[in-house]
């Protein structure tokens, strides 16, 4: 085990693997000599090479087509986007085309590409680099959505959706890069895609989260804990195909769900999630389920910033209200 | 090289056969007599099938169509120069080309009758399925290629598109990026004179298409695209430069669609019935066929019977199409992920209780 923030894990799990299968290659603006925009894939190129760690011409659409193509003939791309709100110039080639491939083809072609890419707000950063549109590519048949939460996490869930035969996009929290450190598995370690992870048990009420949320939920949590309230925490992890069962399975013991997430509020993952319970859950409801998430807004520059990022008091109070509900 | 001797700057372009079939014998490549007699029964082929999917169409027995007569010198004259084991990676005006590279009839006719299994090739066959976003497969073309290139193979990949997709941004940035990765590829443009109604001269103003290739710094070629032997000489030559590690071409294939963009679309609306009837005396078959025919390969009775061959092929085929069985409900949702997502399988199920087709728990 080694001691590692983010950046550091999804830098080793790049390394790792593209050590172990030479089919493996890395692609984007800046991920070469410069070693990402984030220090991401650092190293990389000395390691690698430049067949294998292509710096690419600003041209994000190709970015994700050319890895469509690669990956169509062999190769598994691992792509980087800058950040989520330079993605949308790939949006077409990845409902159009990654996500269609193995249907388009019957089976006879498929597409093992990662587009990953930072997301979120909370950085004070430009505008279109505080992004949380992770519901575009949740919606689209064929495509998996992995946000991990953690370094460890990270590292484990890229191995396997680099290893995993349908394109996923991998949407990394800008916010959690080196905001926390923890022990990190050395070497080959998955974590499998799908299940969601309990990060904690409790008996009175299930938050769920993901990504960059869950610092924020945990101190929420601790919180609610201090006035006495059992919490039991949920990091959903893949938002698509998302693990119903285990949000069932924790919303039917404790009677009461709050969902978390920094996207706007409407048509967000936590619609999806709220309409699960209702179908699945209702009547093991004590309380309407609460979403806690960005208003319907843009995502305002760092001044109005905290208008719209969700903090461990929104969180904690949604927590009051349905225990007093 | 011949992008050198037609520098589409000068607005040169590229020709073997003349209109009235006079042959450039410094530029006749040499092709081996079955060959050319082969691409010929294709170029056949590919017309009778072709007016039987437009007639399919208004019979309303299949889906819109986009006919591809008049083109077929323009898609196969570049596919002759690949080998079985180089990709095409079309959009979806490519028939004669599909039909060169052994995406069988029946394909074809079951995939525009409606039903994407007609989209599984045979394995071996490498083309890719049809893109409709107008250029979104140049791209594609550029990864393919490029994964061909990192594991050190000869092989080369050629994508079509249209004069229309020339204005789109996949073209821009996968030229590109080929030019940036020197990757084994093969741009063909089919610069039929119209994307829908919009004629080229509204499309950019470059004086050729094929001027592009300048920018993004490898060759680019104006070829007649109604004459099979230029569009092949152009495309051996980029084919070998490929192969040799030497980058891209862009070739600009001129020519006609003189049938509608699509059965839904009515042509009449936006071009002049004397323009049409001016290309249709430039016919890509019959020059092709004078070609033959002034080598001694080709006479009366081969056409008949080449083209009574097709029509009984084509029959068979698009019927089989036809009776094909439609896809089950399961069929519609297994190719979605590799492995069918629990909560889907459950979305399966539930649809299968609620169209009491069975099977459901």
């Amino acid at each position: 085990m080694v001691t590692m923030n983010m950046v550091q894990a999804i830098g080793n799990a790049l390394a790792v693997e593209m050590a172990r299968d030479p089919t493996v290659v890395v692609l984007g603006e800046d991920v070469g000599i410069d070693g990402g925009v984030f220090r991401v894939t650092e190293g990389l190129y000395e390691k690698f090479g430049p067949t294998r760690v292509i710096d690419t011409p600003l041209s994000e659409a190709c970015i994700a087509g050319a890895s469509i193509g690669m990956a169509m003939n062999g190769l598994k791309p691992v792509a980087e986007i800058q950040f989520l709100g330079f993605s949308y110039f790939a949006l077409d080639q990845m409902i159009c085309h990654a996500a269609r491939i193995r249907n388009r083809s019957r089976g006879r072609l498929e597409v093992p590409m990662v587009l990953r890419t930072p997301y979120g707000a909370g950085v004070k950063a430009l505008e279109h680099h505080s992004e949380s549109t992770e519901a575009l590519y949740a919606q689209i048949p064929g495509l998996k959505v992995v946000v991990p939460a953690t370094p460890r996490e990270a590292k484990g869930l890229l191995i396997s959706a680099i290893r995993d035969p349908d394109p996923v996009v991998f949407l990394e929290p800008t916010r959690n890069y080196r905001l926390i450190k923890e022990e990190v598995e050395e070497g080959d370690f998955t974590i499998p895609i799908g299940p969601a992870r309990k990060v904690k048990d409790g008996k009175d009420v299930t938050i769920i989260g993901w990504g960059a949320m869950m610092p924020i939920i945990q101190e929420a949590a601790s919180k609610a804990e201090a006035d006495g309230t059992s919490i039991e925490i949920i990091d959903l992890r893949t938002l698509s195909p998302m693990d119903t069962d285990s949000i069932m399975e924790s919303v039917k013991k404790t009677g009461r769900a709050v969902i978390v997430h920094e996207a706007p509020r409407s048509c967000g993952i936590g619609a999806e999630i709220a309409a699960r319970i209702c179908e699945q859950a209702l009547l093991s409801l004590k309380a309407p389920v609460e979403r806690v998430t960005a208003p319907d807004i843009t995502v305002p520059l760092p001044k109005g910033e905290h208008f719209y990022y969700v903090d461990p008091d929104r969180v904690h109070r949604a927590i009051r209200r349905v225990m007093a509900f | 090289m011949l992008s050198d001797e037609f520098n589409p700057l000068d607005g040169k372009m590229l020709q073997v056969i003349g209109a009235d079939g006079t042959v450039c014998k410094r530029l006749e490549p040499n092709l081996d007599d079955d060959l050319l007699k082969r691409a010929y029964r294709t170029m056949i082929l590919s017309r009778v099938a072709d007016e039987k999917a437009v007639k399919l169409q208004r019979q309303g027995r299949i889906g819109a169509y986009p006919p591809s007569r008049g083109q077929e010198a323009s898609q196969i004259g570049p596919a002759m120069a690949l080998g079985p084991e180089d990709w095409v990676i079309p959009g979806f005006r490519e028939l004669t080309a599909l039909l060169w590279k052994g995406v069988p009839l029946l394909n074809l006719f079951l995939y525009w009758s409606g039903n994407e299994e007609g989209n599984a090739y045979p394995e071996g066959v490498r083309v890719t399925p049809g893109v409709i976003p107008v250029s979104d497969q140049i791209p594609h073309a550029v990864g393919v290629s490029y994964a061909s290139k990192l594991r050190g193979e000869t092989v080369v990949t050629m994508t079509y598109f249209g004069d229309g997709g020339s204005s789109e941004g996949s073209f821009h940035e996968g030229l590109n990026l080929a030019g940036v990765l020197k990757t084994p590829t093969i741009f063909v443009c089919q610069n039929n004179q119209y994307a829908i109604s919009l004629p080229r001269a509204k499309q950019t103003a470059s004086k050729t298409i094929a001027q592009k290739a300048i920018a993004y710094g490898f060759p680019g070629i104006m070829v007649d695209g109604n004459d099979v032997l230029a569009l092949y000489a152009a495309a051996k030559e980029a084919v070998d430069r490929a192969r040799a590690g030497e980058g891209p071409t862009l070739i600009e294939s001129y020519t006609y669609r003189i049938g509608d963009h699509t059965t839904s679309d009515d042509a009449t609306r936006y071009r002049s019935q004397s323009e049409l009837q001016e290309w249709e005396t430039k016919d890509p078959l019959a020059r092709f066929r004078v070609y033959l025919t002034n080598k001694g390969l080709w006479d009366d009775i081969m056409e008949k019977t080449s083209i009574e061959e097709a029509r009984s092929r084509v029959d068979e085929e698009s019927q089989k199409a036809l009776d094909h069985s439609p896809p089950q409900l399961d069929d519609v949702f297994k190719y979605t992920y590799k492995t069918m997502p629990p909560g889907l399988l459950n979305q399966l199920s539930a649809l299968k209780k609620d169209l009491g087709l069975g099977g459901a728990d």
